[in-house]
């Protein structure tokens, strides 16, 4: 699928929804003599009852949290099934994402795949091809890892300035999941490596079984190391449309490479160089050459709250900045957060020590009056990389890389608590 | 269990990792694949020619499996509809602001350009064409990009010795030492510049998508007030129409539509995508969907008053070429009777 990154203007009111916070800056904490009637008066739901077990076998959230959902970008695909929408970042706190609003990115469609109808195949330079079940791979011993995923094209619509005004369009290609697998080793050491010989310049291509059979070379030393091949997420079943039953995980990796549905794995001698991996998942740089091979995801952070989905809508006093951290080549470090555009940073509290290719959610404790902030957040990472500007990202990469945009990104608060996505000097 | 420790504590000697001898326990788990199976499965062709199966196809034929099977989304000349992938053009492009990137000014290897149109396309119905389309189809494309002549004869033969004129247009990543300086030491913490100013606005493009957010926090309270009513409308309604419809067959039905999915939508907020909207389908005049650009041959079926009718639908879908030589959907047809009396009375089910 092609996606064009740039966006032609609509007419379109901007920011309908910037609802003043004004409505609700009343509350709480400033009841009337008489007292807040939310407490004076006995509420409906303090005195008949709820909903009996069994009202939901499955539950979905509450109705009150309906605008917590994927959305798309509808001018960047032809067609929904050949394209992407956005994990709603800006309003989830914590660090793993939810399955049911992580962002879907199909090629052909999210297939229905039963347990019984699933086969995996591994063949090419191995001792013995074999042929899995779901139930063969179940009986593998399992690791439980939690890795980010990121689409390489996460940020890419604003490579060539501001363009899309929410945290979600700008960085919602992401999510978080708590993995249950088996190591891609074991499988590949079940049918035998002694075939392939020196492992080290060979290479095993995965791919998918839909329609599009979304195919991938990776270099033999990743598949050896960390690469899993998952059928349970954050503690139940995949969703289907993140590859049920089964899908790799490539921790760090643009998440192109982990594949869905995964349906075969194959040892060979060189990469396939597969659409996606020539004609797109490469990087053009400003003289027309490009890069190949940016398997690796960069230290990326962006401040998800405020943000212009997430507006301040409470008054003067204390305010939480919070937001997302990650890096392919590690665990975060640390996250430093600045209100004034980059002039001068403040260290950010990690709300827990960062792990191993997965997010980290930091928070900046502030006392805002109501100053007009440029919020920016910078990523360290454990091999010592710091998230560079966008206009240091330029400087070597030029405009056209549509993909792996990790840049510093700035959010204007404006003085009645509202964001909205700049490009600053 | 500790074997698979040892794992996890080597992932940074993943250089000792890969020339440790492979483990010497096997669980014993899955079985042989057989040769046919690995025949089936194992299509993918590399840029040195590997897997390329024996065949040939020739320009002529490709310019017409191309219009019958790729032209709706490519274009017939491989130049792109809406937003579907241009194939051909942009030489030369790749160093300017907007890039265009197709097989020809892009595409490093012709083995992409074969395996992919042979596993993955056309949209909608992948793994359907002939060895020799594939081959026919390839060789339009390159014809498209001015790199053959129109006599050209594309084969297993001859297919590592078209020059692809990007192939030399990639490098590795080379991150670590282009990038190098991004490995700071000690980030600068205060006083890192002078001024700043915003230099672009993402509100002055206005690309962003409706959210209907605002709207919808109140929206529950009313949906759930309007519920009984609308479900009492509903139930009205809704019996002249459903004591017709058979559920395993709608059922059915709905499985079959996946076909059609790719260019057709059905159903409550469809639109016309590639192909018309098709709700109220069955009994609708001819080429009756405002706004959607039927081909010359369907105009002509409307003017003249025709209707889709059960028996007009179920010879249109089980071969629509045939039916309407020159029809812009390019769907082979359903062979199977059932699928037709399936799918027929899934749409029937989406009356307006």
């Amino acid at each position: 699928m092609t996606m064009s990154f740039k966006g032609k203007p609509s007419r379109r009111a901007f920011l309908k929804g910037a609802v003043a916070a004004t409505g609700s800056i009343a509350g709480a904490s400033m009841a009337n003599a008489a007292g807040d009637p939310l407490i004076t008066q006995v509420q409906e739901w303090a005195s008949g009852t709820g909903d009996g077990v069994d009202a939901t076998l499955y539950g979905m959230p509450i109705q009150f949290e309906s605008d917590v959902i994927r959305r798309n970008v509808e001018w960047l695909t032809a067609d929904t099934i050949s394209s992407i929408n956005f994990t709603p970042i800006h309003a989830l706190d914590g660090t793993i994402t939810p399955q049911g609003c992580a962002f879907e990115r199909h090629h052909s469609g999210a297939i229905e795949l039963s347990k019984a109808d699933y086969r995996l195949m591994i063949n090419g330079l191995v001792d013995t091809p074999l042929v899995f079940t779901y139930e063969d791979l179940e009986r593998f011993p399992r690791e439980n890892h939690v890795y980010f995923c990121e689409c390489a094209a996460n940020t890419g619509m604003e490579w060539a300035g501001a363009q899309l005004n929410g945290a979600q369009f700008t960085h919602g290609m992401i999510h978080n999941m708590e993995y249950s697998g088996i190591p891609l080793r074991a499988l590949l050491e079940e049918a035998g490596l002694d075939a392939a010989g020196d492992l080290k310049d060979k290479w095993v291509y995965v791919e998918g079984a839909d329609a599009s059979s979304n195919g991938r070379s990776i270099p033999m030393e990743k598949a050896l190391d960390d690469v899993l091949v998952a059928f349970k997420a954050n503690g139940e079943a995949l969703r289907k449309e993140h590859g049920y039953p089964v899908r790799l995980v490539v921790p760090g990796w643009e998440g192109n490479m982990w594949i869905k549905w995964l349906r075969r794995i194959e040892v060979t001698t060189q990469a396939i160089e597969s659409r996606e991996e020539t004609s797109k998942y490469t990087d053009t740089l400003e003289d027309g050459t490009s890069r190949k091979w940016t398997w690796v995801m960069d230290a990326k952070s962006v401040v998800t709250s405020p943000s212009p989905q997430a507006p301040i809508k409470h008054g003067h006093g204390p305010l939480v900045i919070t937001g997302l951290a990650w890096s392919g080549r590690g665990s975060i470090t640390g996250v430093d957060v600045s209100i004034d555009g980059g002039k001068n940073w403040q260290e950010a509290r990690l709300g827990a020590p960062g792990t191993d290719k997965a997010l980290s959610r930091f928070y900046l404790d502030i006392d805002w009056n109501g100053e007009e902030m440029f919020l920016q957040s910078r990523a360290r990472d454990s091999s010592g990389y710091v998230q560079p500007s966008k206009e240091e990202l330029r400087e070597v990469r030029g405009l056209n890389s549509i993909y792996h945009n990790n840049c510093i990104q700035t959010w204007w608060v404006k003085a009645d608590g509202e964001a909205e996505n700049v490009e600053v000097s | 269990m500790s074997k698979f420790l040892k794992l996890i504590a080597g992932t940074t000697l993943a250089s000792t990792l890969i020339s440790a001898p492979a483990m010497a326990e096997k669980m014993g788990l899955g079985r042989a694949a057989t040769p046919d199976e690995i025949a089936a499965w194992d299509i993918d062709v590399a840029p040195d020619g590997t897997g390329l199966p024996v065949g040939s196809g020739d320009v002529f034929t490709g310019e017409e499996v191309f219009a019958e099977h790729c032209a709706i989304c490519h274009g017939d000349f491989a130049e792109g509809v809406d937003n579907w992938p241009k194939l051909a053009g942009g030489a030369d492009t790749l160093d300017h602001e907007d890039p265009l990137k197709t097989v020809g000014s892009y595409w490093p290897y012709l083995s992409t350009t074969w395996d992919y149109v042979n596993r993955s396309m056309p949209f909608g119905a992948a793994q359907t064409m002939s060895t020799d389309d594939v081959y026919a189809i390839v060789a339009y494309i390159l014809y498209s990009n001015d790199l053959v002549d129109d006599e050209f004869v594309l084969s297993n033969e001859n297919f590592l010795d078209v020059e692809m004129p990007n192939a030399s247009g990639f490098i590795l990543d080379d991150r670590e030492t282009s990038e190098a300086h991004f490995w700071k030491a000690e980030p600068c913490m205060t006083n890192c510049k002078d001024s700043v100013e915003i230099t672009m606005r993402a509100a002055v493009l206005d690309v962003t998508p409706d959210e209907g957010g605002t709207e919808e926090a109140a929206a529950p309270a009313e949906e759930a007030a309007a519920a009984p009513a609308s479900t009492e409308a509903a139930d009205a309604a809704a019996p002249v129409e459903q004591a017709a419809i058979d559920p395993e067959l709608m059922k059915k039905g709905e499985k079959v539509f996946k076909k059609c999915k790719a260019c057709h939508q059905v159903g409550e907020g469809a639109k016309s995508k590639t192909g018309p909207i098709l709700n109220g389908i069955v009994g609708a005049s001819v080429g009756a969907v405002d706004g959607f650009k039927y081909s010359k041959p369907m105009k002509g079926l409307a003017d003249s008053g025709a209707t889709w009718t059960e028996e007009e639908l179920a010879a249109f879908l089980a071969k629509p070429k045939k039916y309407l030589k020159g029809t812009k959907m390019s769907f082979a047809g359903l062979k199977k009777e059932d699928d037709i009396v399936a799918v027929t009375a899934y749409l029937k089910s989406f009356q307006n």
